[in-house]
């Protein structure tokens, strides 16, 4: 296990703000991510957590009249830089969503989708990336003997795993997942948790949530948002057992939220 | 305290049983009318038809002899309609839908197809005679298939636009997301995922729309010229069914041979849908990803 001091910072965001048109969702961000960590972002609804996460690819990019202002760094890169070509970026940040949204097609189609759109062709090497991934998801046992059934034929927490896998394909350097288990049963969560702490051994993870004891339980470190601010970023176990801000404390005993 | 009056269920029930009648006794008019036009259009027409009828060319303005011209030119004409107007009817609507953003010019040009789709044929026709059959002669041959071919491409247009631009808005945009999140362009999310979903719906607005071009007149009455020969390309004049059941019924009054004529066309356009459909699910089938 590495110490959390010696590792590298990955994600480097400061001075972020950002705009839905008039509305002012993000003010001025600054947070550090490092590598092999996983980062919990939590708070109310609607206080720009997920508005957040996007602006690490930058799918906020597809949202008419918004706007960015700060610096997110990417391994050293400035990912808001003009030169960035943004479906460059997004093959070395992956995203899960929300909801489970594999396509409409095989299972196998599914995960070996961002390698063949990224031109790779040879049939092997792509069972080679399907095999490794689904295994990565810790999804392979259930599905290797049905890879050519339709992915809409998996249960939920299935589908949710096939979506990482389908991420895992593209060997990203990040991983966003966006409250990645809210449309799941629990146990389908419990098995999204202890993937997600595999999976902090190859990707940094930035995971965004609204159940305290998730992120309690899997992150490494935890920033509280509130109306579009950063309330305070700490250790996880420091945040939830120790909070500075009187916002915190509130928000993580209940009294609001 | 709620209570139901004693005989409250009676009166709903009664009700339910005259609305029930009244619903059914629409649908069997609407199959009833339906059925008696076909099968008085079939009884009439099958006297005629015969394979002289089927495979021989009109004589005496259409009162004699056969309609093979009209059955070819029917469906050289839709042929060609569908090969035009196919890529930029689907072309318009994915560049509406995936590419161009919201604003006043994206609602004027909605506004512009829905006011084209409502527009009568016969304006079209209009159009495709001096525009067409005049102003372009040299190049279209006057009246020609191609004339006719060219006014059906703009009528059907807005009806391909509006429908396959539905059928791409019904593909989910989580989809849409999960692709580019991947690190893919546009373009291969378009390719695909949102061409194939949205295949079924955009291959049903190109059936309607044959069956559109075979069930016209008042746009290739001023268009296609009406010639009673065979079709040598599609720089010659033709006539559809249609257009050849309209003109040997109005200008002959040989009301037979008209209906003739009629039966032919319905079983044309049986034949055609079954075969378009046919070779849409073909296609479909092969670019689903």
């Amino acid at each position: 296990m590495i110490n959390q001091e010696e590792r590298n910072v990955k994600i480097a965001v400061e001075q972020l703000d950002f705009f839905y048109g008039q509305t002012h969702a993000l003010n001025s961000i600054s947070l550090d991510i490092k590598e092999n960590e996983v980062f919990a972002l939590i708070g109310p609804s609607g206080c720009g957590k997920s508005t957040f996460l996007r602006t690490l690819n930058r799918m906020n990019d597809l949202i008419p009249k918004t706007r960015v202002k700060g610096s997110v760094q990417i391994g050293g890169q400035d990912i808001y830089d003009p030169d960035v070509d943004v479906v460059q970026l997004r093959k070395s940040i992956g995203m899960v969503f929300q909801k489970p949204n594999p396509f409409p097609i095989s299972i196998f189609d599914n995960v070996s989708y961002g390698p063949r759109a990224h031109g790779l062709k040879n049939k092997k090497e792509l069972m080679g990336i399907v095999e490794e991934s689904l295994r990565q998801a810790a999804l392979w046992d259930e599905v290797k003997d049905r890879l050519n059934d339709n992915a809409m034929s998996l249960s939920g927490g299935q589908q949710q795993r096939l979506c990482i896998a389908r991420v895992a394909a593209i060997k990203p350097e990040v991983i966003l997942m966006d409250e990645p288990t809210s449309a799941l049963d629990p146990g389908s969560t419990t098995k999204v948790e202890a993937l997600i702490n595999e999976l902090k051994q190859n990707y940094t993870v930035v995971i965004v949530t609204h159940n305290m004891e998730q992120a309690a339980r899997i992150s490494d470190k935890t920033a509280f948002f509130l109306n579009g601010y950063v309330v305070e970023t700490d250790e996880t176990n420091q945040l939830f057992t120790n909070p500075k801000e009187k916002q915190t404390k509130d928000y993580i005993t209940g009294k609001f939220g | 305290m709620f209570k139901v009056k004693p005989n409250h269920m009676i009166k709903v029930k009664r009700n339910q049983i005259f609305a029930f009648t009244l619903l059914s006794l629409a649908a069997a008019l609407t199959v009833l009318t339906l059925f008696a036009i076909v099968f008085y259009i079939m009884l009439n027409g099958f006297s005629v038809i015969s394979m002289d009828f089927l495979f021989d060319e009109p004589r005496s303005m259409g009162t004699e002899g056969g309609v093979l011209p009209a059955i070819l030119g029917t469906i050289y004409l839709v042929v060609l309609v569908m090969i035009i107007a196919t890529p930029i009817g689907v072309g318009t609507a994915v560049y509406l839908n995936e590419y161009m953003p919201e604003g006043r010019f994206k609602k004027i040009l909605r506004f512009a197809t829905e006011l084209l789709a409502g527009v009568p044929s016969i304006v079209f026709g209009m159009f495709g005679f001096i525009f067409f059959v005049i102003v372009l002669r040299d190049y279209t041959g006057g009246w020609s298939i191609l004339s006719g071919a060219l006014t059906g491409v703009i009528m059907i247009l807005p009806v391909i636009i509006r429908a396959s631009e539905e059928a791409l808005r019904s593909v989910p945009d989580p989809l849409k997301e999960g692709s580019l999140a991947l690190g893919t362009t546009r373009w291969y999310t378009i390719k695909k995922i949102v061409l194939p979903l949205a295949l079924p719906g955009i291959t049903t607005s190109l059936i309607l729309s044959i069956g559109r071009v075979i069930g016209e007149t008042a746009a290739f009455l001023l268009t296609l010229g009406g010639s009673l020969l065979f079709a040598q390309s599609i720089f010659d004049g033709g006539r559809t069914l249609a257009l050849h059941l309209y003109l040997v019924a109005m200008e002959t009054g040989d009301l037979q041979m008209a209906m003739g004529s009629g039966a032919v066309l319905i079983i044309l356009i049986l034949i055609i849908n079954f075969a378009a459909a046919g070779l849409f699910k073909l296609l479909v089938r092969r670019f689903s990803v």
